[in-house]
C-alpha cells in the first residue's frame, strides 16, 4: 500500500511525488514512456525556469533538475508503465497497471492525476477535402524533430498560433524546412508575445491573421491547402480563396488536459478548463484524488505547472496521514464567462489557513483593467494590470480570510 | 423500347438533349451536360424503363476522375495462370475467394491498393440489415435476407466480433404509428422478426432517447460488425486456404477471343485466366467495358460518416434512424450505430458526386448531419467527434445488385451495383458467385475439392478485452504484449507485430490502424503515429522514411534532420 501514486512523471507528477516524499509519504510515480520528464523532453528550446531556477534552461535541463532530485530522495518509479484502471475502494484506490512485467494492481491512500495533455486534433477542427499524410500537430512533429531526428515535411504552413506551433515553425526553417507563413483564424495570436519575437520576427517567418485553411488537397500526401480570411466572427469571407502548394500542415490549434483517468474516476470536469473542478488544495471532487499541471488546466509556463505539482503533492500525502479535513464545506469561486476563460480553483474551502493561488485567463486582451476579488460584496483583493490577455495565464495570491457558507466570493474584471 | 419517348422525357425534364439508343439491352444515352445533376437525372429517367440497365455517356466538362493506381510498372506477374482471376479484394471479391477456395482451383485475387478493404469495403457502417428496406423479391432483398443469416455461422468460422444489437426504426408522432401495421405485413411476408415499441419499452432498451421520440419499430435480427475486419478475415482464410493475392495490382485492360476472356493486362504484367470476376466496386462498369461487356454505368453516391468518442459509447447500445418517410428506394442515410469497438457511429448522408473515389468531406455537410443524426439520443454532441471520413457507393441506375453470368461472354462475370445493403448481403453473394463459377468451369474440367480447406480462421489477441489472468500470463511469455503502444485504445507493442505478421502483409500505419485500432481513438495517432513508425520500420526493414500512411505516395517524414 502507499500513500501516495502520482500518475504521470512530466514536471507536475516530479514535482507533486517530491513534494508528497518529503513530507514523509511512501510515494510512487507511474510514467508511461521510457523516462521521466514528459512534454519537456521534447521541448529543446530554452526559457524553462525563468521563475524557478532565475535561469533559462532548456525542457531537457529542467526535467533533469527534477529527475535529479527525484533519485536523490529514492522515489519509487514505475516507467513505461500504462495505467489500464482506476477505481476507488473504500477508503482507498486500485491502479491496475501493465507493463512488460504483467499486470498489477496497486493501492494507494491518495492520488495525484499528472497525466498533462493532448493536442487537438485536425479532426476537431472540420477541414474540407481530404485527409493525406503530412497533416501533424505541431508536437509530433516536435517528437520527429527533436527526439527522432526526422524532418516531417519540406514546405509547409503552420495553422494556429498556439506556442508549440511558433516553436516549431522556427525549428523547421533551422532544420531546412521553408515556413511559407503561421495563418491564424482569430485576429491575435495565441502563443506568447515573447514566442511571436523569437521565432517568426527573427526568422523572417510571416504571420497571418483572420486566416485559416477551408481546404486540404492530396489524395495520399498533402499537395496543397485553400486559405481564406475571415471576418470577427471567423466565418470565411467570399472570394478571398487562395490556394497554397505545400508538402505539409502543421497544427497547433489547441491543447486538451487528459483527463481520462480522471473521468473514469467520476470526478467533476469543469467546461472552462477541461480539467478537474479543484479546492485550494488542488483536491478534486473525489477525496484523495488531486489534480495538477496541464491535466488541471493547459498552462504556459513550466514553473507553474511545478507549482501545482508541489501544491498536489503536499495535500496528497497530508489527505493520506489524514491530517486532513475531509468533511468540508465550499464556497464556489465565481466568475463571468464574459470576462474569463476560465479560473482555478472553481471552489474554495472555507476553513482554509494557508494563502490561496489563484490562476486564471481573460477571454479577451484589455488595456489597464483591475482585477479584484469581491467577497460578501466588497472587494478584499485588487491588482492593477497594463495588459491582460488569454495566452498569458495570470496568477494571484490571496491572503488568507476566513470564509462563510453563506456569503459569495467572485472574481470581477473592471476598468480601471 | 421507345427510346424516342425517353429522349423527350430528357429534353423535358432535364433539359438536355441527348441520344438515346439500345446496347447489350440497355439503354445508352451520349451527349453533353453542365451539371453532373443532370446526367444523374438522364440516367434514372432511363433506367424507369423496361430495360436491363444504363449506359450512361453523358459527359459534364471534363473534370479528372483519375481512380487511384499503383505508380508503378514491371512483369512480375507475367507467367500467371489461373483458373479464376477475381479484380478487387472488398468484402465483394475476398467473399468470394474464400468460398471458392473450398475448391481445388488456382485463383488469383488482384487489387490495385496496398492493402485489401481500401474503398467502399472500409468506409461503410457495418452494419448487417435485416432485410427489410429492399423491394420484396428483388436481387438485393434475396441477398440481404440471407446474408445476414450466413453471417451467423461466418462470423464465428472466421473469428469476427459481431454485435446482434437489433436496429430500431424511430418515429416522432403516433400519427404514424398505423405504419407499423404495413411494417408487420411486410415482415410476415419475408418471414422476419420484428416488433412494434412505444416509448416505454423503447427506454428499456435505449434509456437515453430523446423526448420527441415515441415510437419505433425494432427488427432484432440486425447485426454491426467491423467491415474492414471482416473483409480482412475473408481475405486472410482465403490465403491460407491457397489463393494468391497480388496487391498493388492493377487491371488495365482485358484482352478476348471471341466469346472468351484470355487474358487481362495490370500493372505487373499479364495473368491468364479461364473465369474472370469482376468485383471492382465503383470500377465495375470500366471493367466491364474493357471487357466490351458494359450495360451499366455506376454512378457513385457519396455518404460521410463521423464517429464519436467511446467516452459516450455509453449513451447509446444498437442501431437506430429516423427515417425521412419517403418511398424512393435510393440509399438515403443511416442514422447511429454502435459499432463493436464502443462508438458511437453517425451517418452516413448521401449524395451524389461525379468522381468514383471522391471521398472529401465537407465541414457543412458533417455538421448538418452530425447535428441531425444526433437529435434521437440526449447526451452525445457534435464536439464528442473524434473523426470522419466519406466512402463512395457503387450505385447503377436500376439501383439493383447486379450478380451474373455475362450475356455475351462464356467466362466474365459482374458483381457489380453492389451498393448498401452490400457489407450484409456479401456471404450470400459470394455463394450466389461461387455456384455460377463452378458452372462455368464445369463446363470445361471436373472441379474438385480443395482436400486443405479449413474454414477456420484465428484473429490476433486483443488484450485489453482479457482477463487480468490470461493477460498476464500472455506478458510473461512475451513482454511486447506489457508495452502500450496506443494510449487511447490501449494497444500494445505485442499486438502490433502480430498484425505486422499476419498472413497478409502489412507495412503501413493505416495497415496497423486498422488492424489493431492503434491510432484510432481521440488522439488519432498524434501520440503513437510516431512510435508505430518504428516498429514497422524495425520489423519490416524499413529506413523511417519509407514507412507510409496507406502507399508509397502517402509518405509520412521526408528526410533525416541535418
Ligand atoms: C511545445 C511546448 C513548448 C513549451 N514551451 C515552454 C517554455 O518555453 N517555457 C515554459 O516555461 N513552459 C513551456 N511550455 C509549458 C510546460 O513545459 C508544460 O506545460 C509542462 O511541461 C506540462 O507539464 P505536465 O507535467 O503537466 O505535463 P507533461 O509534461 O505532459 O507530463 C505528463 C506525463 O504524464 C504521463 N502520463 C499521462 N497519462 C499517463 C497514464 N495514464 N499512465 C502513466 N503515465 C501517464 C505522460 O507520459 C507524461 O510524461 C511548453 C510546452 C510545450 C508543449
Ligand atoms: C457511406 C457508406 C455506408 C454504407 N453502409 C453500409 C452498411 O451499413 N451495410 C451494408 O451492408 N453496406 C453498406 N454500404 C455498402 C457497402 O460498403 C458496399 O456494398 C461494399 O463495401 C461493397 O464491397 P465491394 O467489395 O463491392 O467494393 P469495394 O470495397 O469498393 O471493393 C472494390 C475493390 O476493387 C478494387 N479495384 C477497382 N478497380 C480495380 C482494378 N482495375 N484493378 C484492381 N482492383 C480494382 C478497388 O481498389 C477496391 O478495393 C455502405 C456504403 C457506403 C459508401
Amino acid at each position: 500500500m502507499y500513500d501516495v501514486i502520482v500518475i504521470g512523471g512530466g514536471p507536475a507528477g516530479m514535482a507533486a511525488a517530491i513534494k508528497a516524499k518529503q513530507n514523509g509519504s511512501k510515494t510512487l510515480i507511474i510514467e508511461r514512456e521510457k523516462k521521466l520528464g514528459g512534454i519537456l523532453k521534447q521541448c529543446i528550446h530554452d526559457g524553462f525556469g525563468l521563475i524557478k531556477f532565475k535561469k533559462q534552461l532548456t525542457g531537457p535541463e529542467y526535467a533533469q533538475r527534477y529527475t535529479e532530485l527525484v533519485n536523490e530522495l529514492k522515489i519509487e518509479t514505475m516507467v513505461n508503465t500504462y495505467v489500464s484502471n482506476l477505481k476507488v475502494n473504500g477508503d482507498f484506490f486500485e491502479i491496475t497497471i501493465v507493463n512488460r512485467k504483467g499486470i498489477k494492481v496497486l493501492f494507494s491512500k491518495a492520488l495525484v492525476l499528472a497525466n498533462g495533455c493532448r493536442e487537438r486534433s485536425v479532426k476537431q477542427i472540420f477541414i474540407d477535402g481530404t485527409r493525406p499524410s503530412g497533416v501533424f500537430t505541431a508536437g509530433t512533429a516536435q517528437y520527429l524533430v527533436n527526439r527522432k531526428g526526422y524532418l516531417p515535411c519540406k514546405n509547409c504552413i503552420i495553422l494556429g498560433s498556439g506556442d508549440i506551433g511558433l516553436i516549431m515553425a522556427r525549428r523547421l526553417k533551422l532544420e531546412g524546412a521553408n515556413v511559407l507563413g503561421v495563418y491564424e483564424v482569430k485576429n491575435s495570436p495565441s502563443g506568447l508575445t515573447r514566442n511571436i519575437i523569437q521565432c517568426l520576427d527573427d526568422y523572417n517567418i510571416p504571420l497571418y491573421l483572420s486566416k485559416t485553411i477551408s481546404t486540404i488537397h492530396g489524395k495520399n500526401r498533402v499537395i496543397g491547402v485553400d486559405i481564406v480570411s475571415v471576418d470577427e466572427n471567423l466565418k470565411e469571407i467570399p472570394n478571398t480563396k487562395e490556394y497554397i502548394s505545400c508538402d505539409g500542415v502543421i497544427l497547433s490549434v489547441g491543447l486538451i488536459p487528459e483527463n481520462e483517468n480522471a473521468e473514469s474516476l467520476n470526478v467533476s470536469i469543469s467546461k472552462n478548463t477541461k480539467g478537474p473542478i479543484v479546492d485550494q488544495n488542488l483536491m478534486t471532487s473525489i477525496p484523495g484524488v488531486f489534480s495538477c499541471g496541464n491535466a488541471l488546466h493547459v498552462n504556459d509556463l513550466v514553473d507553474y505547472v511545478s507549482e501545482s505539482g508541489e501544491i498536489a503533492g503536499l495535500n496528497a500525502s497530508k489527505y493520506a496521514f489524514s491530517h486532513y479535513e475531509n468533511f468540508d464545506e465550499f464556497l464556489n469561486l465565481e466568475f463571468n464567462d464574459n470576462d474569463f476563460l476560465y479560473v482555478v480553483p472553481q471552489k474554495l474551502k472555507i476553513n482554509f489557513n494557508e494563502n490561496t493561488i489563484i490562476y486564471f485567463r481573460v477571454k479577451e486582451e484589455i488595456e489597464n483593467c483591475v482585477v479584484r476579488i469581491l467577497y460578501d460584496n466588497k472587494c478584499i483583493y485588487e491588482k492593477k494590470y497594463n495588459k491582460v490577455k488569454p495566452p498569458e495565464m495570470e496568477r494571484i495570491i490571496l491572503k488568507n480570510i476566513k470564509l462563510d457558507i453563506t456569503k459569495s466570493i467572485s472574481l470581477n474584471l473592471g476598468k480601471e | 423500347m421507345n427510346l424516342e419517348k425517353i429522349r423527350k422525357k430528357i429534353k423535358k425534364k432535364v433539359g438536355i438533349d441527348v441520344k438515346v439508343s439500345e446496347e447489350l439491352h440497355a439503354i445508352k444515352l451520349e451527349g453533353n451536360a453542365k451539371e453532373w445533376e443532370q446526367v444523374v437525372k438522364a440516367g434514372y429517367i432511363a433506367a424507369d424503363s423496361k430495360c436491363k440497365g444504363v449506359i450512361n455517356n453523358i459527359l459534364v466538362d471534363t473534370i479528372d476522375d483519375s481512380i487511384s493506381k499503383p505508380n508503378f510498372y514491371n512483369e512480375e506477374l507475367d507467367q500467371e495462370e489461373c483458373d479464376v482471376l477475381i479484380i478487387g479484394a472488398g468484402i465483394i471479391g475476398c467473399s468470394i475467394a474464400r468460398e471458392l477456395s473450398k475448391y481445388k482451383l488456382n485463383i488469383i485475387l488482384v487489387e490495385k491498393e496496398h492493402d485489401v478493404a481500401m474503398h467502399a469495403s472500409s468506409r461503410n457502417d457495418g452494419m448487417i440489415h435485416p432485410g427489410f428496406a429492399p423491394k420484396i423479391n428483388s436481387l438485393k432483398s434475396k441477398m440481404n435476407l440471407r446474408g445476414n443469416y450466413l453471417y451467423n455461422k461466418i462470423s464465428e468460422d472466421l473469428d469476427v466480433e459481431m454485435n446482434k444489437t437489433g436496429s430500431l426504426i424511430l418515429f416522432d408522432s403516433y400519427k404514424t404509428l398505423p405504419l407499423s401495421l404495413i411494417f408487420s405485413i411486410k415482415c410476415k411476408k419475408i418471414n422476419l422478426e420484428s416488433k412494434t415499441l412505444l416509448r416505454k419499452k423503447l427506454l428499456e432498451l435505449e434509456p437515453n432517447l430523446a423526448e420527441k421520440v415515441k415510437w419505433g419499430y425494432y427488427l432484432p435480427s440486425a447485426k454491426v460488425m467491423s467491415p474492414y475486419l471482416m473483409t480482412v478475415a475473408y481475405a486472410e482464410n482465403a490465403v491460407n486456404n491457397g489463393i494468391k493475392l497480388y496487391l498493388d495490382t492493377c487491371v488495365m485492360n482485358v484482352v478476348r477471343k471471341n466469346k472468351e476472356i484470355t487474358h487481362v493486362i495490370t500493372n505487373q504484367g499479364e495473368i491468364k485466366t479461364k473465369v474472370v470476376i469482376n468485383a471492382a466496386g465503383t470500377s465495375a462498369d470500366i471493367i466491364a467495358d474493357m471487357a466490351g461487356d458494359r450495360f451499366y454505368t455506376i454512378h457513385p453516391r457519396k455518404g460521410e460518416i463521423a464517429l464519436a468518442d467511446k467516452k459516450v459509447g455509453k449513451y447509446f447500445n444498437r442501431i437506430a434512424g429516423m427515417p425521412e418517410i419517403s418511398l424512393k428506394s435510393k440509399s438515403k442515410g443511416g442514422g447511429l450505430i454502435k459499432t463493436v469497438a464502443g462508438n458511437i457511429l453517425i451517418g452516413p448522408n448521401a449524395f451524389e458526386v461525379q468522381k468514383k473515389e471522391d471521398y472529401t468531406t465537407s465541414n457543412k455537410s458533417l455538421k448538418e448531419m452530425i447535428n441531425d443524426r444526433l437529435e434521437i439520443i440526449k447526451s452525445v454532441h457534435q464536439r464528442d467527434v473524434i473523426t470522419y471520413f466519406a466512402g463512395t457507393r457503387a450505385a447503377t441506375y436500376k439501383e439493383e445488385f447486379i450478380i451474373e453470368l455475362s450475356e455475351n461472354l462464356d467466362n466474365f462475370i459482374h458483381v457489380a451495383g453492389i451498393q448498401s445493403p452490400g457489407f450484409a448481403s456479401a456471404p450470400a453473394i459470394a455463394e450466389r458467385v461461387e455456384n455460377i463459377t463452378l458452372e462455368v468451369l464445369n463446363k470445361s474440367f471436373n472441379v474438385e475439392k480443395n482436400k486443405n480447406y479449413n474454414p477456420i480462421r484465428r484473429k490476433n489477441k486483443n488484450l485489453n478485452i482479457m482477463d487480468k489472468e490470461e493477460r498476464d500470463k500472455l506478458i510473461h511469455k512475451n513482454s511486447d504484449y506489457g508495452e502500450i503502444i496506443c494510449r487511447c485504445e490501449e494497444i500494445s507493442k505485442g499486438e502490433i507485430i502480430d498484425a505486422l505478421n499476419s498472413p497478409i502483409s502489412v507495412d503501413t500505419v493505416d495497415g496497423i490502424k486498422r488492424r489493431t485500432r492503434a491510432g484510432m481513438g481521440r488522439c488519432q495517432g498524434g501520440f503513437c503515429m510516431p512510435l508505430i513508425m518504428e516498429i514497422i520500420s524495425e520489423y519490416k526493414n524499413l529506413k523511417m522514411k519509407d514507412v507510409y500512411k496507406k502507399n508509397s505516395e502517402s509518405t509520412i517524414v521526408v528526410k533525416e534532420t541535418k
